[in-house]
């Protein structure tokens, strides 16, 4: 756990993305991104691109392997399939943060769940369609494995995994630097099937340092 | 039965096909150690690709073994483990790159070394994909047969070094029409200071569908879903 010193009202941009929504935006080398939990357990699925150059990209197995642990928390590096760091977490009052468990699709749903789910609101189409209003020549192919931030997936040692309750709570927030200008895209995740969001998705606030 | 296809790959040797339906593909480690990077693609919609968090979270596991099975990320199956002497896979490490391979296992050309030298699985992965009109934008978390990653509750990762013995073997049957990409780079986090140049046999076989009772199917109700969208894909397309 590692508070930050930023002060909100410092910030030059804030804004509260609603679940089921999606959000991109660029963020500057040198600047700070925050995702504050508004309500609690609510997982923000979230990928970055170099904004030069978006084949560059978050890689989990990249990150997981660089520092040789599963969970991400103050001093992970983000780093890209090109091998470079992205960001660097600076700041963290949830403790840890998944990057193993992917993001929920419609055709996910009817292997996890049940066939009759594919019909329910999933992250896959929300980074989609955040995708192509960044940028039009990004499709399906440069949807990746993303990180959910506040979201608790335990591996034991045995090699089991689970999706489990949150360990995050109203007001909790996780901090990253930018060590290159990326582009951050969130899908704010609606899935009612599993604890990932409490069973109670709700709104997420993202605030942009200098 | 006689293999349609036998091929030993060396260290750092690399090989990519499109395999059918049904078919089945079975590793031999001759040497020990090995370590296998694979990827895998829907052979005709190849946007259609192996995904790890739904393969992890669709059967409540960490690594893989038989009789588990691989998920695409279209809420399908490319394959299913049918047999299976190791026992554990990893799947959430990625593959070496170049400056890994520098970091670890010092300076080497192929001036120097000619065909001994220090490949990375990284440009491995790159060359092949490239031969069927893929990319950097198709590659993803991968798999590595034949090693054992184990994560304490922390979260910390340990690699168990020669975990493969000389014979293990793992046998995949394909549920659909799949496009192969694999190499034999020595995994990234395996702490031996030494380049290995460790040998794997490759073998393609015949094989039917799976039967009512089949073990990769019935192990997880996930399993069986999404093999019944295979069916419902197939059904639609041929």
């Amino acid at each position: 756990m590692t508070e930050s010193t930023l002060h909100p009202e410092a910030a030059v941009f804030r804004e509260v993305v609603p679940a089921g929504d999606w959000w991109v935006h660029e963020i500057k080398k040198g600047q700070t991104l925050r995702i504050v939990d508004l309500e609690g357990n609510q997982a923000a699925d979230t990928l970055f691109f170099s904004a030069a150059d978006p084949t560059e990209r978050y890689s989990a197995d990249r990150t997981i392997q660089e520092q040789a642990a599963l969970y991400l928390t103050t001093g992970t590096r983000l780093m890209s399939t090109e091998g470079n760091p992205m960001l660097t977490i600076t700041a963290d009052t949830c403790g840890r943060h998944d990057t193993l468990g992917g993001a929920c699709s419609r055709e996910s749903n009817t292997m996890r769940y049940a066939h009759d789910k594919e019909c329910m609101h999933a992250c896959r189409d929300s980074f989609i369609r955040g995708a192509q209003e960044w940028n039009v020549e990004l499709t399906k192919r440069d949807i990746t494995c993303n990180i959910n931030f506040f979201m608790n997936v335990p591996v034991t040692p045995d090699g089991r995994l689970t999706f489990e309750d949150g360990i995050s709570a109203p007001g909790r927030y996780v901090e990253m630097k930018a060590e290159m200008d990326v582009v951050c895209l969130i899908s704010n995740c609606p899935q009612l099937n599993n604890p990932c969001n409490g069973w109670n998705p709700t709104p997420v606030e993202v605030l942009i340092f200098d | 039965m006689t293999p349609i296809l036998e091929k030993t790959l060396h260290g750092g040797g690399m090989w990519s096909a499109v395999i059918s339906r049904h078919k089945r593909l079975r590793l031999t480690d001759l040497d020990g150690g090995a370590n296998v990077s694979m990827l895998l693609y829907n052979a005709l919609e190849r946007q259609e690709r192996y995904n790890m968090p739904d393969t992890l979270k669709g059967q409540h596991i960490f690594f893989l073994r038989e009789p588990y099975c691989l998920h695409s990320d279209m809420g399908r199956l490319l394959a299913s483990i049918t047999r299976d002497t190791v026992g554990w896979h990893d799947t959430v490490c990625g593959h070496s790159d170049a400056a890994r391979v520098l970091a670890k296992y010092g300076p080497d050309s192929y001036q120097q070394s000619r065909n001994e030298w220090h490949r990375n699985a990284r440009d491995c992965f790159l060359i092949e994909l490239a031969k069927w009109g893929l990319g950097k934008k198709d590659l993803v978390p991968n798999l590595n047969l034949f090693s054992k990653v184990v994560s304490d509750e922390e979260g910390k990762l340990s690699f168990v070094p020669g975990y493969s013995k000389p014979g293990d073997t793992i046998e995949l049957r394909f549920e659909m029409d799949t496009l192969v990409v694999l190499n034999t780079c020595q995994h990234p986090l395996d702490p031996d200071p030494a380049y290995q140049h460790r040998h794997v046999k490759l073998e393609v076989l015949a094989g039917g569908p799976p039967a009512a009772d089949d073990p990769s199917l019935a192990i997880r109700p996930e399993n069986l879903r999404a093999w019944e969208n295979n069916e419902t894909y197939h059904a639609l397309r041929f």
